[in-house]
């Protein structure tokens, strides 16, 4: 009797331990793909730096590598990624600062259950529709403002991603600035301030780290943006910082690669590593910047 | 401090609040822009699309006249990789989140797997293109395939899957897994009989969010180098021969609807723009009812329970 229930006990133990252990390494797979990612990048990306030295690549002024005469100077893609990012956050921060000010401190609860599920499907909207919107809707109208503006450019890309980006900001700012206590805001209004008053003077000073992380965020969001400039902004790289000419990405860039029919193993093959590593230590620095200012604010209240 | 008379101070606190009132106004507005976007681009895709829309649109393939060119491989290639993405995304991500909010010793193995789930989601999904490209079809083989497609999307909405979970789990109060301990019951009889019972709707809602999301993608599937131009489907997967089921649909080439899309904008044909418009709102719709769904879940969720 003791003997057949302690038996029991012990398959039971046995089959808890295979079922942790499964359990764990499904949560090993996320690590596998960082790992994957970085190996698979690195790996490409030194063959890549076998052919074409790095100083090169940081300091040529020239993008051409499929060209006879090549040249691999990322500044040129990069220039188009801040460009991009740089209209990008200049619509996406005041329209989403404002939007989470009033929503944190104007806004009744009604018509912020309203909005927020409704900003919440502005961001699910699939990119390649916002790319479409970009070059069939607002780049003729922006042609009517600024004669002169090419079919591809970087502005209204850049526009449309802002747009894409405002409810991701807003949100992670209205989480920081509704975690900022109600005994700051009730002292605030005790002294006879508007609600305008305390949200600029109190509520968003403390909450300027987690605002701040919202930014961050925002930029490496727009950084890594691809089909919106890859059917925007064109595939043509361009040493610029002008909003209103055409130039390639590095996103743009990797897709424009991805279309062609490049043999693996050629150089022009890795150069999309080398690209796409170079993303990725882009939007690691913003990311790890984010989450850090993020976690900090979390600790200040 | 010089005194002021009250004049001058009705004065200050009229401005104020005249502040306060033209701030309201325009976060209104800000908001409103936001909402105008949105309706602007369903309506510009729905009046550029509309001729498009007839059901001979879902049953042509693509096409080299405009007129006759079709989704039908486009919305069969979608729903094979989404099938794909559900059955390895679904029980990954699950299994993922039960093992760190009910498992998980506080350790630092447990810490590098939570600070790689919350980089992992911040990485650009163009980024996992270029992992599919260089490990699942040159250093496994698996090739241009649905297969190859539905894994990579899978990787790309993990953490989305996860977090949800987790969220889902964290939400479950601990007397109710106290109660079942006490009963004597083991970790997993918890996990199965308490644990995913009661946070079935948090996950099902970031499942939907997470496959939205997917069904969206456009720059991984380019970069495996999905074929824009298939006028032809996968093998079917229920054959007529025993057993009745074929996985060959699986290594098929393929295209989904934003490729299909992505194809027909940058043609300079504005016909083929008419195409993309209507695929555009097909996509668009089945998105929107998808986050709408799980918009209305989580709604209900919050409702419902009462612990």
């Amino acid at each position: 009797m003791s003997a057949a229930r302690l038996s029991h006990r012990a398959s039971r133990h046995i089959k808890e331990r295979i079922i942790e252990s499964i359990l764990f390494l499904a949560a090993l797979v996320s690590v596998g793909t960082t790992l994957g990612i970085v190996y698979i990048l690195v790996k490409e990306s030194i063959v890549f730096f076998g052919h074409v030295p790095l100083w090169d690549f940081l300091t040529d002024t020239q993008w051409t590598p499929l060209f006879d005469d090549a040249h691999f100077g990322i500044i040129v893609l990069l220039s188009g990624t801040l460009v991009s990012s740089g209209v990008a956050l200049a619509v996406a921060i005041p329209l989403g600062t404002i939007i989470a000010i009033y929503l944190s401190e104007f806004a009744s609860a009604r018509a912020r259950e309203f909005a927020k599920p409704v900003l919440e499907l502005l961001s699910g909207v699939p990119t390649i529709i916002y790319g479409y919107f970009a070059l069939l809707f607002l780049t003729p109208l922006l042609q009517k403002l600024i004669p002169g503006l090419p079919g591809f450019n970087l502005l209204s890309a850049g526009i449309v991603m802002g747009i894409m980006i405002v409810p991701y900001v807003a949100s992670i700012s209205e989480d920081a600035m509704r975690a900022v206590p109600m005994s700051l805001r009730e002292g605030s209004y005790a002294m006879g301030a508007t609600r305008l008053q305390t949200a600029l003077k109190v509520v968003f000073p403390g909450a300027l780290s987690g605002i701040a992380a919202a930014y961050i965020l925002g930029i490496s969001r727009a950084v890594g943006e691809t089909m919106i400039l890859a059917v925007a902004a064109g595939m043509q790289p361009n040493l610029t910082w002008n909003p209103t000419e055409s130039a390639a990405t590095i996103t743009a860039f990797i897709v424009q690669v991805a279309l062609g029919d490049l043999p693996h193993g050629s150089v022009g093959y890795q150069t999309i590593f080398a690209a796409g590593l170079t993303l990725m230590l882009l939007t690691l620095v913003f990311n790890v910047l984010g989450h850090v200012m993020r976690r900090r604010f979390r600790e200040q209240y | 401090m010089a005194r002021k008379d009250i004049g001058e101070i009705r004065g200050i606190i009229a401005r104020a609040k005249r502040f306060d009132m033209i701030f309201g106004v325009v976060g209104v507005l800000a908001l409103g822009l936001g909402l105008l976007t949105f309706v602007t681009l369903f309506v510009d895709m729905a009046l550029d699309g509309y001729t498009r829309l007839t059901p001979d649109f879902f049953t042509e393939f693509p096409s080299r006249r405009a007129e006759r060119a079709g989704i039908l491989s486009a919305w069969v290639g979608t729903t094979l990789v989404m099938l794909v993405t559900a059955c390895v995304a679904v029980p990954l991500g699950v299994a993922a989140g039960i093992y760190l909010e009910e498992y998980a010793p506080r350790n630092w193995v447990t810490d590098i797997i939570e600070i790689n789930i919350t980089n992992l989601a911040g990485v650009p999904s163009i980024i996992y293109g270029l992992l599919a490209l260089g490990l699942f079809i040159y250093e496994f083989g698996l090739g241009q395939s649905i297969l190859t497609a539905g894994l990579t999307l899978a990787l790309l909405i993990l953490p989305v899957v996860i977090v949800a979970t987790r969220e889902a789990i964290r939400s479950i109060p601990s007397h109710i897994r106290e109660g079942a301990y006490a009963l004597g019951a083991t970790k997993w009889q918890v996990v199965q009989h308490h644990i995913l019972p009661y946070s079935m709707g948090g996950i099902m809602t970031g499942v939907i969010i997470g496959m939205a999301r997917a069904i969206g993608e456009t720059a991984p599937i380019i970069t495996i180098g999905a074929l824009t131009f298939i006028a032809f489907l996968p093998p079917s997967p229920v054959t007529t021969a025993f057993p009745f089921v074929s996985f060959e649909w699986l290594n098929s080439p393929f295209t989904v609807m934003p490729i299909q899309i992505f194809n027909w904008t940058s043609r300079p044909d504005p016909n083929f723009h008419a195409n993309a418009a209507a695929a555009g709102f097909i996509l668009v719709l089945m998105t929107l009812a998808m986050n709408g769904l799980a918009i209305w879940l989580r709604y209900r969720i919050r409702r419902n329970i009462k612990w």
